[in-house]
């Protein structure tokens, strides 16, 4: 699957589960997998670090 | 045997470790986006907590608000509102901290630029201004002189941000270049581990490093009182050495990141959280 900002290969892992976060090697831009049935990806635009994130 | 539910809003490493381990001790995992679930008042059908959840948002905010409607639900979880609400919040952890007899570094509150002025003021340099919310030291910086301070009270001023009228500064702790973090579950020390930094902070997200530290007894018991003071669960309990008072805690967290010192713990960190979450509805 490739990069939706840049057209970069993405590289997905197989094991790779929804929720998960994946950075373009390229741009550096970061993909949440939204939805994944077998092969089929679907990403979104993952959120940007809040102001209240972290432990 | 009973079944965890794993409360996400990104899924790292350490809800894929405990999926893992959920999955190796023979228990169903529910893996749970908050993001994408939807809760109301008057029906709990349809919506799969399991027998017990662990909220690990990255969100603070997030993962304490899903946390209060778990609780409503009547779904247990770990960490219970009540902790998350005081570790979510340095005031509120500090004081906690304090009222229990923990040793915690000096601490000031003030509720207002002016009032955080006189303060500093009246104190003296170093001091050290934290926001009352976040972490991995973002916001965090040394208040060496006066215009220091008129420099961070005029960001204050301009960010405005209703903890923005919060202050907390706190005394600069002589130390040597590294902290401890020592991750508790129910009160008892899992793994401890140094983090050292050559700059003022020593986040592992800023790149601190981390390595393996032995939880002497001093270590272990000052973790254990921490971990009661704020009410127990599954913590991060992070310890300064002060160079003539000796440990002091200057934090403890509620969603602790555990991935980096993982690969070199003696103890099966998230093994141990599954199990304390199973062991709390067993009971």
């Amino acid at each position: 699957m490739n990069c939706p900002e840049c057209d970069a290969g993405l590289g997905i892992p197989s094991d790779a589960a929804t929720g998960e976060i994946i950075a373009c090697p390229d741009c550096g831009a970061d993909f949440e997998i939204a939805k994944k049935d077998g092969s089929n990806i679907e990403l979104k635009q993952a959120e940007s670090v809040g102001e209240d994130w972290g432990e | 045997m009973s079944r965890v539910c794993i409360v996400f809003d990104r899924l790292r490493t350490e809800e894929k470790m405990l999926q893992k381990e959920a999955s190796e001790l023979g228990c169903e995992c529910v893996m749970r986006d908050a993001k994408t679930t939807q809760i109301n008042t008057d029906t709990k059908a349809g919506r799969d907590f399991g027998d017990v959840a662990l909220e690990r948002c990255v969100s603070y905010f997030r993962g304490l608000h899903f946390t209060a409607c778990l609780e409503f639900l009547d779904v247990p979880v770990i960490n219970n509102f009540a902790v998350a609400g005081i570790c979510g919040n340095k005031m509120f952890m500090t004081a906690r901290l304090k009222k229990s007899g923990v040793p915690t570094p000096k601490t000031y509150f003030s509720f207002s630029g002016e009032a955080a002025a006189e303060n500093a003021k009246e104190t003296g340099y170093p001091l050290v201004i934290k926001p009352v919310i976040g972490s991995w030291g973002r916001g965090v910086m040394p208040i060496r002189d006066g215009d220091a301070m008129d420099a961070i009270l005029e960001i204050r001023g301009v960010t405005d941000g209703p903890h923005d009228r919060i202050y907390y500064m706190q005394e600069m702790v002589k130390r040597p270049p590294r902290d401890i973090r020592v991750i508790t579950v129910g009160g008892a020390p899992v793994a401890a581990m140094y983090r050292r930094s050559s700059g003022f902070k020593t986040n592992l997200a800023l790149d601190g490093e981390p390595e393996l530290c032995k939880i002497t007894g001093e270590i272990g018991e000052l973790a254990t009182r921490a971990s009661e003071a704020v009410g127990g669960g599954i913590l991060g309990v992070d310890m300064m050495e002060d160079e003539s008072r000796g440990l002091l805690v200057h934090e403890v967290n509620n969603t602790v990141e555990f991935k980096g010192i993982a690969k070199v713990a003696e103890q099966n960190i998230p093994r141990a959280m599954v199990k304390f979450a199973l062991d709390l509805v067993r009971k």
